[in-house]
């Protein structure tokens, strides 16, 4: 078991989560991320690694079904059943580039030790992040310490440039030079910046969230097609060349158990409220 | 006066087919301490026993079953203990005919004597008293070994080596131990409370379990070995094949490692209780002809399927799974499509399987394995409609450890290579063994191969010399 130092609440349905491990700071790397288990009869589900220490590790992550409810609901003291990591490959390194580096939702959290690591080979960092308005937005100061710039998009305007992040990112390759492009975020995020940025030819490297099961290259679920090749997400990614990824194919697998997760998720609400 | 000799193994109760298809229990009931005694009394006590011989973990055969018909479980019980750590999970799922039941001299004329039955009944025995005896506990030699995995092998090396007084440390990646005993084999072929409780076992007798620790990430081999003095990696082959024709990465599609993982370590049969989902399909189609493809047509039926077909490209006779697994899918309705190979997936708007396009088969020459290799029928095309399909032809080992420890010779299938005598491997203080380095094997072969590396690791632990 593993004993929760903090459960916060960043903005609605966003949590970071701190959790004792002595372990996985050793071999950790920015892109990589931990397995999760929030009880004996949980999901074994990934999450994006945000930071790691000697005596832990956080996570960020949205609110969405049975799973992630149950961790929403973690006070300090509390137990996780699994946690196991780090997993997955590291996040490609540069020097001396240009790099775009984009998040969303959750991915806002996850973007945060790559741009560290980015910055500190020496790359220009510039980071956008985007939410439907700006209570939605969160860590602007911990992120402009690695960024050279920070651009906030809002739909509504409540924050930065109104609008959709897709019409900045095009306005943005065209007055800048960008070498490379970095997504973190949900899947149709990664999705919509990767056919943003795929006329202009520009390296664009996504973050993808394929539904995982034991997250070592074990039972292949996670397989995604990159370059007409099949990939074990978990293993071989979960990073790839976002213009390389067949699309159609990830978002129809992300939804193969949409039914069974809202039936868990009502299960569970009743079991928990009555 | 010569042994009047019965010549049929006493039969084992088993649940009936109609109503275990709806349930997860244990098929075969294990047998009575009547039963045993009974089915015990036909063991020749050969002074020479043939069927030793044809144990990887070497049991003292003769002398247990003698126990046995003598009364005397605890002795039989303890008796198996000395040569093997998982009684009551190789009582179940060793391929007996194929091993100690072949040779033994009852074979030849009659039915051998049901060596496994028996083990597993001396085991059951001590389970259900609930009193597990634990040797007294050598004397610490200092010496550290990191073994990796604690599927069969793992747990066969940790037992050897933590009663020769060594310091042992399982790291095993999953949240529970196992391995494929766990994730793999269905509750209704071996119940993971006897596996826990084997391991239970070994936990008492003094060898430490680290869950959750995945050897290759978490930490690799190199920083192990700055703490242990040996390493034995029992890995496993865990990465699932998949045949590389159109339509795999519909929805509906498994891997038979994601489809027994779901259902066994995840209890997704249990689903909402347990919260990770599984698609219940009402017409599965289980590609291959092994015991994993066995395990997942009888999953199939008891999570709700109306037909389940096994889809193998070659005939019966090929089949690579044990009689009895064959035998218990074709009681339970399990249909077999032979000489059968799907070449593509069909899917709805949604990216969903509905159909799979399939060739007849005839048999021609011999192949590599002796077996005469599946040649398609031209034109003998036809589509079936299934709505979950289970991909079942064989796995190899997880790449995890090799591609982070250079100096591991691998094979060209990613296995590591060993000297099979002593399981060593290119790298000085690493053994390895089982299913990582033979690809898809059984789980006594993986205790066999544990069991000759503990030897190796022992000495080297004793003498120093690699």
């Amino acid at each position: 078991m593993y004993r929760v130092i903090k459960r916060e609440q960043l903005v609605p349905n966003i949590h970071l989560l701190v959790v004792e491990s002595p372990v996985i700071h050793k071999n950790a790397q920015p892109g990589e991320f931990v397995v999760v288990r929030a009880d004996e009869h949980g999901e074994r589900i990934p999450l994006n690694l945000v930071d790691w220490n000697e005596t832990s590790v956080s996570m960020v992550f949205m609110e969405v079904g049975t799973s992630t409810r149950k961790l929403a609901s973690l006070k300090q003291g509390d137990q996780l059943a699994t946690l196991a990591g780090p997993l997955g490959t590291p996040t490609e390194r540069f020097q001396n580039k240009n790099i775009l580096c984009i998040g969303g939702c959750y991915g806002i959290g996850a973007l945060y030790p790559i741009i560290r690591m980015f910055k500190s080979n020496e790359n220009r960092v510039s980071t956008v992040i985007e939410a439907r308005s700006s209570f939605l937005l969160y860590w602007q100061e911990k992120l402009r310490q690695y960024s050279d710039e920070l651009h906030e998009i809002t739909r509504d305007g409540t924050a930065g440039s109104a609008g959709h992040v897709n019409e900045f990112i095009v306005d943005y390759v065209k007055k800048h030079s960008v070498d490379v492009v970095y997504v973190q975020g949900c899947t149709y995020l990664t999705y919509l910046i990767s056919e943003t940025t795929r006329p202009f030819a520009i390296k664009t490297i996504v973050g993808l969230n394929p539904i995982m099961v034991d997250a070592t290259g074990m039972c292949g679920v996670c397989r995604v097609i990159v370059g007409g090749e099949t990939k074990f997400g978990c293993v071989d990614g979960p990073e790839f060349d976002g213009h390389q990824v067949d699309w159609d194919n990830l978002l129809s697998r992300r939804k193969v158990y949409l039914d069974e997760e809202r039936f868990s998720l009502s299960f569970y609400e009743c079991e928990r409220y009555g | 006066m010569a042994k009047k000799i019965i010549p049929k193994k006493t039969p084992m109760r088993e649940q009936p087919a109609k109503e275990r298809i709806r349930n997860y229990d244990e098929v075969p009931y294990g047998y009575s301490e009547q039963e045993a005694i009974q089915e015990a009394a036909r063991c020749l006590q050969c002074r020479k026993p043939t069927c030793v011989q044809g144990c990887p973990v070497e049991i003292d055969i003769p002398r247990f079953i003698d126990f046995i018909a003598k009364g005397d479980f605890p002795s039989a019980i303890k008796r198996l203990k000395e040569k093997n750590v998982l009684p009551a999970v190789c009582g179940r799922v060793c391929p007996q005919e194929d091993q100690c039941e072949k040779l033994c001299v009852l074979a030849k004329k009659f039915e051998p004597v049901a060596i496994g039955r028996l083990e597993r009944f001396a085991a059951d025995w001590e389970a259900q008293r609930g009193e597990t005896s634990i040797p007294t506990k050598p004397r610490p030699t200092g010496k550290k070994v990191a073994i990796i995995g604690a599927g069969p092998g793992g747990l066969t090396v940790a037992g050897d080596l933590v009663s020769a007084g060594h310091a042992v440390t399982i790291f095993e990646a999953l949240h529970r131990p196992g391995g494929v005993l766990v994730y793999g084999i269905p509750e209704f072929r071996l119940p993971k409370a006897i596996v826990y409780g084997e391991v239970d076992y070994l936990v008492k007798c003094g060898v430490q379990l680290v869950l959750d620790f995945v050897v290759g990430k978490t930490a690799t081999i190199d920083q192990l070995l700055e703490e242990y003095n040996a390493v034995y990696i029992g890995t496993g082959a865990g990465l699932p094949w998949f045949m590389n024709i159109p339509g795999e990465q519909l929805n509906g599609v498994y891997s038979a490692n994601e489809y027994l993982t779901r259902a066994n370590l995840m209890k997704a049969y249990l689903f909402p209780e347990y919260d990770t989902p599984i698609v219940r399909g009402k017409r599965v189609a289980v590609i291959g002809g092994g015991n994993v493809a066995m395990d997942c047509a009888r999953t199939a039926l008891r999570l709700g399927a109306d037909e389940v077909h096994i889809v193998y490209r070659r005939s019966h006779k090929e089949m690579p799974a044990r009689d009895e697994e064959i035998h218990h899918a074709e009681q339970e309705g399990v249909i077999f499509d032979i000489l059968t190979l799907p070449v593509k997936y069909i899917g709805d708007e949604r990216s969903w399987v509905t159909h799979m396009e399939c060739l007849k088969m005839k048999l021609g020459e011999p192949d590599s394995s002796g077996r005469r290799r599946p040649v398609p029928i031209e034109g003998s095309n036809f589509i079936a409609p299934v709505d979950t399909v289970v991909c079942a032809i064989g796995q190899s080992p997880n790449p995890l450890i090799p591609q982070t420890t250079p100096d591991l010779k691998v094979g060209k299938w990613g296995n590591i290579e060993v000297d099979p005598k002593t399981g060593k491997t290119s790298k000085k203080g690493c053994w390895a063994g089982g299913d990582v380095v033979r690809g898809g094997a059984t789980v006594i072969l993986a205790m066999g191969d544990g069991r000759i590396a503990a030897r190796s690791i022992h000495e080297y632990l004793t003498t120093g010399k690699w």
